[in-house]
């Protein structure tokens, strides 16, 4: 692997890393929502 | 085939987030999220802004789940259109088995989440035309039978019986009519992109109808379900299951829709880059039905005070 490859590979695992943790959050909130939702 | 050095390397390249999302078919997700929206806000009843937010994300992710596993199955036949060359998979940029793992997680979790936030009916509905969409669309109908889009178009007139759904736990005529409306407007909308990209399909061996029968047919055809579809954008308000806003919006966005479908039945072109009058009935259709599903929300909205 070249330092190129290696280098585009990090960039887009720390972009998905940064996205993942971004919609795991979100869907944290949701659920929250949710529950207090169905609860009134 | 791989690109991006996959092919010299061991460590397989991570699929960039922006073909993930390509991969749902995102162009197409706007139709589909606006027609269940529609239905969820015509719906008898009262659902949470969380849960209606829920539920149109649950048909978003659906929708794109089937996107993505169509494309997964449909790889290889996209590479050889030039209108899907490009999607993440034949050019190369990300593997199957992302494409697959995606496509599979996205629709159980759209389904459970659903079935969570709503009822298991609308998630029932919600599995149905994702199932229905991969499998007898994608797999079974498509290849085989120039037919394809004619019965495959169910597939996409889910969504505002699952807006509905999520809200009253269970159909009635008005969503029915509705699903009647988008399976006949599919025909006509799919075979006037079809006559001019008909050699893209022809190359990748896909019998649509053009391909299979011929333009002149395909024409016939498109005035023909034409009409059938003008019965099915009338019957709502035939039926008293809408109002006259909704009626005359139907009436006048029906006849261009004939109008210009008439057109397209006389004509004899078969040079698609003078297609003109056959690529305006597609854009055309594609508003037609915005049109439609908007007025059926200000009738419902507008009438009921």
């Amino acid at each position: 692997m070249t330092p190129e490859e290696q280098k585009l590979i990090q960039e887009r695992q720390r972009v998905r890393a940064r996205i993942t943790a971004l919609v795991l959050g979100a869907l944290v909130i949701l659920f929250f929502a949710i529950t207090i939702a169905k609860m009134l | 085939m791989l690109s991006n050095g996959q092919e010299a390397s061991t460590v397989p390249m991570p699929a960039d987030w922006r073909d993930l999302v390509a991969l749902t078919k995102p162009r197409v997700l706007t139709l589909v999220v606006f027609t269940g929206l529609c239905g969820l806000l015509v719906a008898p009843g009262h659902l949470p802004f969380v849960l209606a937010f829920t539920a149109i994300l649950c048909i978003a992710l659906g929708a794109g789940a089937a996107g993505a596993l169509n494309q997964w199955y449909e790889a290889d036949r996209d590479a050889k259109m030039k209108r899907t060359a490009g999607r993440p998979l034949p050019a190369g940029r990300m593997s199957r088995e992302t494409a697959l793992h995606f496509g599979v997680g996205l629709a159980c979790f759209s389904v459970l989440l659903m079935g969570v936030a709503t009822n298991w009916f609308a998630a029932a509905i919600l599995a149905v035309s994702i199932l229905f969409y991969v499998f007898v669309y994608t797999i079974w109908l498509k290849p085989r039978t120039a037919q394809n889009i004619v019965i495959g178009g169910a597939a996409g007139a889910f969504p505002p019986l699952i807006g509905w759904a999520a809200v009253t736990g269970d159909v009635a005529a008005l969503p029915i009519a509705l699903f009647m409306l988008i399976f006949f407007w599919t025909p006509p909308h799919f075979w006037a992109l079809a006559l001019f990209v008909r050699m893209d399909y022809a190359n990748a061996g896909i019998p649509m109808l053009p391909v299979v029968a011929g333009e002149a047919v395909t024409r016939r055809q498109i005035l023909g379900y034409t009409s059938i579809m003008g019965v099915a954008a009338l019957a709502p308000v035939v039926l008293q299951l809408t109002g006259f806003i909704y009626g005359a919006t139907a009436l006048v966005a029906t006849a261009v829709f004939a109008a210009m479908a008439v057109q397209v039945a006389l004509r004899r072109e078969s040079d698609p880059a003078h297609m003109g009058p056959e690529k305006r009935l597609f854009k055309y259709s594609v508003l037609y039905l915005f049109l439609l599903f908007g007025a059926v929300v200000v009738d419902h909205w507008v009438l009921a005070v």
